[in-house]
Parts: C-alpha cells; structure tokens; sequence
C-alpha cells in the first residue's frame, strides 16, 4: 500500500483510539479533578464494562443491537453502584487520603480481576457489534462500527462537557473542586458530590469499554492498556484539567497510530512514555495543568 | 496394561557393569514384555484390575503445576480436566506399577516465579514422585532449573522448543506433546506446495512467535519458497488493522500465529482490510484454543486452513483410542465440553497431557521406579532416555510418537485442516518425519 | 539514649541471629522460602526507605530488581562473568537506573511521581520485550551451568540470601538513625518546611532513590545468581506492587516490617494456595483491609501500641 492511503489508515485507527481513549482518561480526570484522588481500579471499571456488555449480549441472543442497548444501559448502572459502594464502604472511611486511596484501588484491581475470573471466565468472550457494515475505500476497506465509536465518543464528550459547565450538578462539582469547604459552607453536600463524581468516572469507564467490546474481546486481563494509557493522557494534559485530558488522548491516539507506521510497534510504546518524560521534565505539571 | 505399547526399553549399552540399577531394568523389561504379550486394545476387564492388588497401595503422587489463573487460565482448566481423566482412567485400570496415582495440583499462575515456588513446594513440602503439567513457556524454563537442583523429574506438556533445544537440564521431559519447530518444520513443505511460496508471517513479539518466525522460515527456504515479511505484534496491542498495510502485496500467503485474547479481533480486523480479494490464509490453532470457529467475527476464516495437533472435530481423527479419549475427557464431536457446548476445548495441546501421563506410567514401570531416591530416579531417567517411541493406542490417542532420549522430546504427526462451513475439516496428515531436524543438544551427558 | 541505642543495636542484630540459627531448624521446604523470603525482603527494605521514611510512593520499582537481576543475569550469560563479578554488575545497573530515572522523575511529585514511576516501570518491561535478541524476551533465560557449582547447595543459598539481606538491612537502619535519615523523615512529613530550613531536598531525595533502587538492584542480583532464572515477570507491574504490599502490611516507615511483611504474604499466599486458587482476592483483599483496619502496618502498631522506642 502506498504511502497516502495508508496514513489516512493509521489516522483513521488513531481516531478510535483517541476517542476511547478520550472517554476512558475523562473519568480518570474528572475524579482527580474533583476529590484529588487516583483510582487505579479505572482500568478494571473499564473491564467489567466490557464483560457486562457480553453478559448482556449473551442475555439477549436473537438481536446484537438489543443486545448492546441493554449493555448501554446496565454497565453504566451496575458499574456505577459498584463505584458508590466502593466510595461508601473505602474511599469515604480512609477520608480520601490520596496514598491510602491508590493503595485500595490496587487491592480493588485485584479483587475485580479475580472476581471476573472466577466467575465469568479466563476466554476472551467475543460480542457481534450492533450494526455492521464494511466501509470499502480503494485501497483497504473500514469496520463501520468503528466509525460509529468515534461519533459516540464524541457525542459522550460533548454530553460530559454539557453536565460539567451547564447543569447544577457541574456546578456542584466545579465548585467542590475549587473549594470543598466552601461548598459545604453553601450547601453542596460534599459526599454526596464526591460519591456521585467517583460514579461518573467509572461510568464512563464502563462505557467505553462497551463501546469497545464489539472490535476488541471482553477479558479480564484487558484493563491495564487502559489504565496506562489514561495515566499518561492525564500527565500530558495536566492533572485535573478536563480540557487537557481531552487534548493529550488525541494527540496520544493519534500519534499512536501514526508512530507505529514508522517505527516497530512495541518501540513506538516505549517512545510514548519516553515523550512523557520529556513533557514532565519541561512542564512537570503538564500541558494544561494549573497545579500538580 | 490395556494398552499397545512399543517402549523399547533401555539402551543397554550405556552401562557395562551390573549394578542395581540395572537389575531392576533387567527385571522389568521381562515385566513389560509380558503386559505387552497380554494386551487387548480396549480391554479393561478384571485382568487390568488385579494389577492394584499385587503392588503396594501407596500411590504414586504427581505434582500438578497447574495454570489456573493467569494468562494461562483457559488452557489451564483443560489440562486440570484431561489429566484428572488420564489418571481416573488409570487408577480404574491398575494405576501405575499397580499403585494409584494422586495428583497434586497447585496453581502457578502462570508466572515463571511463582512456577519455580509450586516446583519446590511439590517436591519438598507434598513430596510428589514427579511434577507434571506446564504449558507456558517462560513457566517451564522459570521451573526448570529448580527441578534440576532438586533432582526430581520435569514433565512439561508445552510444545515450546526448550527441551528440545538442549537448554534445560536432564531432569526435564517432553514426552507427549510435539515441539513447535517440529510442527512448523512439517507443516511448510505442505504450505509452499499447495498454498504459495511467498509468505508474510505474523506472530506475537515475544519467545512464542520467535519460534515460529525462525523455524517457519527456515523450512519455508529450504523448500524454495521465500519470506515477502514479518511483522512482529507487540503482546499488549490490542488492535491490528494498522499492521495490515504492512502486508506486501506480493504475498501469496499470510501465516497468522497469534496467542492471546486478542484473536478474534485480529481475524475480523483481517477480514475488514481485505475483504474478498486476500491471499491464503494459513493459520495456527493455537490462536484459536478454546475458541468456537462458529463465534462472531470468525466468518472471515472460511476456506483458509489452520494446523491442528490433534483434530477438534471428532471426524478428524476417527480412531478408537481418540473415541475413547474424548468420552473421558467429556469433549463432544465438535471438540467442546459434553456438559457445556458452548465450552470450547483446547484439543490441539491437552491430549499432551493424557500422553505424558501414559508415558511416565510407562516409564515407572519399565524402570521399576519406587521412590524418589536418587537411584531410583536415575533408574526413570535413564529407562525414559531408552525409549524410542509409543505406538498409537489408549495411552497415545493422538497418535504413534516417535521419541529422542538424547534431546528428552517426542515427535508425532500433525494435522491441516480447512475451515468449511465454521467447521474444521481435516485435509491433510504429515508423517512423523516431516518434522525431524538435526538435534542440537544431548541431555544424557549431563550427570545426573 | 544510650539505652535505646543498645536495644535498637540488639534487637537488629538478634533479627540477623535468629535468620542465621533458623536455617539449622527448619525444614528443606521452608529453608528455601526463607532464603527466597530474604531477598524479596532486601527488595522491600530498599522499597521502605523510599516510601516509608521519604513519603515517596512508586509503582515501578521493579524496573530496579529487573536492572540488577537482567545485569547480572547478561554478564553471566554473555560475558561469561563469574557470580561476584556479575552480582556487582547488577547492581550497578540498578543505581546508575535509578539515578538516572531520578534525575527526571523527581522533577515530579505526589500522585504524578506515583504515575511516572508506573509508566517508566512498563517501559522498562517493554524495553527487555523489544530487545528479545539478546534478552530473549519474556521467555526469559536460564544461568544453570554457567555458575558456580556451590551455588546449587541450598546451605550456600540460604547464607547467600542472609548476606546480602544483613548488609541491605543494616544500611537501611544505619541510614534510618543518621541524620540523613531524620533529613528524609522531615522531607516526608513536610518537603516545603525541610526546604525553607535550607536543606536541598531534590538531592536527598536522589539519594533516598539511589540507595532504594540499589537494594532492589542486590535483590534481583542475587535472585537471578540462586534460583537461576532471568525472566521479564519480574520486571512486570505485579512484580511492582509486591513491595508495596509487603511494606504497608509490615508497616512502612519501620526497619524490620519490610521482613515481616514480606514473610506474613509468603505464607498467606502459600497457605491458601491449598484451599483456592483465587490468590489474588488475598493479594487484593489484604491491601484493602490494611488501608481501611490496619493502616500502620504490624510493626507500625507494634510501635504504636507497645514499644515506642523501635526505629
């Protein structure tokens, strides 16, 4: 293939990747943004999103889009009960201590991991994408429903975006972010805000990993590429700036897809992290950060 | 001994003086000859049984390594199902030198370090006889080492090439399973010749698909045929289509070797990039271990043909003793579990396990192996490193094997088979010898 | 003082005794795992010194185990280095590692320290994966053969395993009761007054990861030379949490709960193999309920509770 045809390919897969990758890395953000506090477990939240939408698609066998609108609907919901609980029964009683945090969320990976594994399974569990059709282009022809997850991502972005700077929830939020005590002086019951944001990330989470079931397998190992890859979204983008966060996946996605033309792809992983560090080194609070 | 056997015995020329040890090899080659002499192929009738009853009934014990979670978890619970068959079916006729077999198992999983723990644990705290069981290989040559140090006998069921290539000790055995030079050394003459000659492979960055770029090309060369690339996927990636630009166009055939949980999508993925125009496809179940070929996204693999070391389909390979094997180890006709249809098994690797088990069996008694003592594990090694093959039959359903003492490894045919109607058709069986190379190693010089 | 000083003196050295008389009384089984407990020990006392006594978190430091033990393990098997001469290499790599991935990722703090710390790990891991030619990969290699016959011994393992852990624990206790090591305790307890007191906290800090990434260097050195084995499992992520583990379920911040804490998962990890193989419900479980019911660790309650005097 000639060298035209196959950028326009690798920019088309980087787009995918961004926009999952966009979703994914917006939850991570959004709860460090908001209670200042990483959650190693997002990657797994991702991972039972993935498993629940085969769950949900081996439910309903006779149609994949029914299948897939059920998964819409009850990852999101369980996932996000699981992050309340989580907050309700953890996170609130080591008082959101950022170390103790990241210690539990680890010990939160593990217990999901094996909780996947002993009950659904080690295979990779396959689900037929809800809407299929193969987009031929002279050179190489597209999944279809790749397209459709970047017009979803997108439409998730904006509706993400619409909630934090429209809605009296995202005033809520921003509000506590800026001044948690202030914000409960005025009245916003802080925990509440807290356990609804840690719901949020993880929803999104699971969603994108919905989103992402029909072109890759649901496996209870998957949720690491993620988790990385949304840490080093979050770095470049600045900790806790939702616009930054957004910026970086794309650049992220896109140069992912783009370097790994050029060079071995296991080198243009290693070359990612490297231009991390390079970032730090020049602004060690990232691309958009206002304070590490 | 229900079954034919044809170990040959041991090479008695290595020993010119008479020592115990040879005695009791002396004793049990008559003893073998004599079940050899008394064999009906499928009889397990009260002949068999009587055999518990003339050995003592402490059981010989087999240490289990076992990957139970892990990478290695689908294959894992296969390999726990075969063997727990292979020895359910043993003890019902006669056990091991008329003595039950116990199986320990321990999880590894599947981590070279922890493999090394469940090594030792098994030989030093359940003080097992042998351990047995590993399929990955960075599990077996993690182990390896302490089983050496410890002195207790290694039964890999792994089909990487590491016993073979010299590099572990001499306590390590690869009995029952195929290595995966052999497999692709006997598979590429049948490629160049009916496929096409010029191949791009694509295989996992890591030892596993090292193996298969080397040896596969190799064998592709040195039949005329030529490599038009490699590529190289790295193990976390979890999207390919921007991999298949790199495919030239040239190709006449893409060899596809991909492990992991990212199989299926890498098969619709190929089927998205070339659509109907793609060159043949020749790929290695191993991809497709525990997977159905009926699952969604497989539709591309149609007409393409894939390797098989022990067909999945019952009509593959219709023999008596596959029969048998398969209603032990409860697989259905197409290769998934009776009980569960939609629990694919992972035939092409897990018969090793059953095999290996016969052939320890077979080993024990020809040696007249009793306990783990330094004399009689000598007695084993030396017995095993005589042998020279298995005939196919209840202890080998997969077929006859050919074995190598000096290199500890076994050889047995293989199997190509197209997929037809989101089946797997067997089209072709190689021989025994179209997987044979030079050996590059000799474990009996090692000491013991 | 002096009193203190004398019981923190013997109770170290009665640690170091107890190791050495154990290995007469315990059985084949358990002689090796504590041999194996000490190295992962010395890995977790470098592990401590950084995050228990500097407040500095990582989630790569497998990246140094994996500097000392694939250092070793290449001089070996590439340039026929004998075991003293490898070991040192291995070391050596892990500092010069750890200077070097100090020098940047000090710049950072907090939770992006944390999260440069696990993405500098990954690459490293992929580093050893995309040099499969010489490192072969996650397949890793074996050093049988190559070194010295004595090795084999499980006597010569054990002391092997006690040297290496008495000189890593004991420069971690001597470190502790410095004044360097009241330097690092004033930078985790508040970097910004430790700083304005004139003190240069970047440099210590480096130090604090040099000496941390060095004993991790040592620990996989030495795991490489006795159990013969060099694998890229060891530098994978899992491998980076462990020490984290077994220092909070020890107790951070005290010099012998690195030991305990290591030898207590050991076991539980063993133990429950034989009923469930779910061990990382165990892995995972534990770090949950440290965080939420025991978050000093035991030696960190002992303290607490019982003997303020312990360093």
């Amino acid at each position: 293939m000639s060298f035209w045809p196959h950028l326009l390919l690798a920019l088309l897969e980087g787009a995918v990747t961004a926009c999952v990758l966009a979703v994914t890395a917006l939850g991570l953000s959004l709860v460090f943004g908001v209670m200042r506090i990483v959650n190693v477990a997002h990657g797994e939240f991702y991972m039972l999103g993935a498993v629940l939408a085969w769950v949900a698609a081996s439910m309903v066998d006779s149609s994949p889009l029914a299948g897939f609108l059920l998964a819409l609907a009850l990852a999101p919901l369980v996932v996000g009960g699981l992050a309340v609980a989580t907050d309700w029964l953890v996170l609130r009683r080591v008082d959101y201590h950022p170390e103790s945090t990241i210690v539990a969320t680890i010990g939160l990976l593990y217990i999901l991991q094996q909780a996947v594994l002993t009950f659904f399974g080690p295979d990779a569990r396959p689900v037929e994408a809800p809407i299929y059709f193969r987009v031929s282009f002279p050179w190489f022809g597209y999944s279809g429903y790749k397209l459709i997850v970047i017009g979803a991502s997108i439409a998730l972005l904006l509706g993400a975006w619409a909630v934090m700077a429209k809605s009296k929830l995202g005033l809520y939020m921003r509000a506590t972010q800026q001044d948690p005590e202030m914000a409960q002086a005025h009245g916003v019951s802080v925990r509440r805000v807290y356990a609804l944001v840690f719901a949020a990330g993880a929803m999104l989470a699971a969603v994108a990993g919905v989103l992402v079931v029909p072109i890759q397998q649901a496996h209870y190992l998957m949720g690491l590429d993620p988790l990385l890859l949304s840490f080093i979204v979050v770095i470049i983008g600045g900790l806790g700036s939702l616009r930054g966060t957004i910026v970086a996946a794309f650049i992220i996605g896109m140069s992912d897809g783009v370097i790994s033309m050029f060079f071995a792809p296991t080198l243009a992983k290693i070359l990612a992290t490297l231009f991390v560090a390079l970032v730090l080194v020049v602004r060690p609070s990232g691309l958009f950060g206002e304070r590490a | 001994m229900t079954d034919k056997t044809k170990s040959r015995g041991p090479d008695t020329n290595n020993k010119h003086t008479i020592t115990r040890r040879n005695l009791i090899k002396a004793a049990t080659i008559t003893g073998g000859a004599a079940a050899l002499a008394g064999v009906g192929t499928l009889a397990t009738g009260p002949l068999a049984r009587s055999a518990y009853a003339a050995g003592s009934d402490s059981p010989i014990r087999i240490g289990f390594q076992v990957h139970r979670t892990g990478i290695g978890a689908t294959y894992g619970r296969w390999y726990e199902r075969t063997a727990n068959a292979a020895a359910a079916y043993m003890n019902e006729n006669g056990g091991i030198a008329g003595r039950p077999v116990e199986l320990v198992p321990e999880d590894d999983g599947t981590d070279p370090k922890r493999g090394a723990e469940v090594v030792e644990k098994l030989a030093n705290q359940h003080k097992v006889d042998f351990v047995y069981g590993p399929l990955f290989s960075h599990v077996v040559i993690g182990s390896a080492p302490r089983a050496g140090e410890l002195k207790i006998p290694y039964f890999v069921v792994s089909e990487g090439y590491h016993v073979a290539s010299g590099k572990l000790n001499r306590y390590v055995f690869q009995p029952g399973i195929t290595d995966v030079r052999a497999q692709v050394s006997a598979m590429a003459p049948w490629i160049t010749d009916n496929l096409g000659k010029r191949v791009t492979m694509i295989f996992p960055d890591y030892a596993f698909g090292y193996d298969h770029r080397d040896f596969f090309s190799a064998a592709v060369k040195a039949r005329g045929g030529s490599i038009a690339a490699l590529l190289a996927i790295p193990p976390t990636e979890s999207s390919y289509t921007k991999y298949f630009p790199r495919i030239p166009a040239d190709t006449e055939v893409l060899y596809h070797v991909m492990v992991g949980p990212g199989v299926l999508t890498f098969v619709k993925e190929m089927g998205e990039h070339f659509g109907s125009k793609r060159p043949e496809i020749f790929g290695f179940i191993d991809s497709l271990e525990g997977v159905s070929i009926a699952s969604p996204g497989l539709e591309f693999l149609e007409g393409t043909h894939l390797w098989e070391a022990m067909p999945r389909y019952a009509d593959g390979l219709d023999t008596p003793y596959a029969r048998h094997y398969r209603s032990r180890v409860g697989i259905n006709a197409e290769g998934a579990s009776a009980a569960d249809p939609k629990d694919v098994s992972t035939n092409s690797h897990m018969f090793g396990c059953w095999e290996t088990l016969y052939a320890i069996k077979e080993g024990v008694e020809q040696s007249g192996y009793r306990s783990r003592t330094p004399d009689d594990v000598a007695a084993l090694i030396e017995t095993m490193e005589g042998f020279r093959g298995f005939n196919e039959g209840i202890a080998h359903p997969q077929g006859p094997k050919d074995f190598d003492g000096k290199l500890h490894q076994c050889y047995g045919r293989q199997f190509i088979s197209k997929v037809q109607g989101g089946r797997l058709k067997v089209v072709h069986t190689t021989s025994i010898e179209d997987g044979k190379y030079a050996p590059e190693g000799d474990y009996t010089k090692q000491p013991l | 003082m002096t009193g203190t000083r004398m019981r923190v003196l013997l109770l170290h050295l009665g640690v170091l005794g107890a190791l050495f008389v154990a290995q007469f009384f315990l059985g084949e089984y358990h002689h090796t795992n504590v041999a194996r407990i000490m190295l992962l020990a010395t890995y977790a006392v470098g592990y401590n010194l950084l995050l228990g006594y500097t407040g500095l978190m990582s989630l790569g430091h497998a990246m140094f185990f994996a500097a000392g033990m694939y250092g070793t393990g290449l001089g070996v098997y590439y340039l026929g280095l004998g075991a003293f001469s490898g070991f040192t290499l291995g070391v050596l790599a892990a500092l010069v590692l750890a200077a070097v991935f100090g020098l940047f990722a000090l710049r950072t703090s907090g939770v992006s320290f944390l999260i440069v710390t696990m993405m500098f790990g990954q690459a490293c891991y992929l580093t050893i994966l995309y040099f499969n030619e010489i490192t072969l990969g996650d397949q890793g290699f074996i050093l049988s053969g190559k070194l010295p016959e004595a090795l084999v011994i499980s006597g010569v393992k054990y002391n092997v395993a006690l040297a290496v852990f008495a000189v890593c624990f004991a420069v971690s206790v001597v470190i502790v009761r410095s004044p360097i090591g009241r330097i690092l305790v004033a930078i985790r307890e508040n970097e910004e007054r430790t700083r304005l007191l004139g003190y240069n906290t970047y440099a210590y800090k480096l130090l604090a990861l040099v000496v941390s990434g060095g004993m991790a260097g040592a620990a996989g050195a030495a795991y490489a030379l006795l159990f013969s084995y060099v694998g890229a499992s060891f530098a994978a992520i899992l491998f980076s949490i462990y020490p984290l583990l077994w220092t909070l379920l020890g107790g951070a911040g005290t010099t012998l709960g690195p030991l305990l804490g290591t030898g207590v998962m050991f076991y539980l990890v063993d133990v429950t193999s034989g009923w469930t193989s779910a061990y990382l419900f165990v892995v995972g479980g534990t770090l949950v309920l440290l965080v939420l019911f025991f978050p000093l660790g035991i030696m960190g309650t002992v303290r607490a509770r019982l003997a303020r005097w312990l360093p």
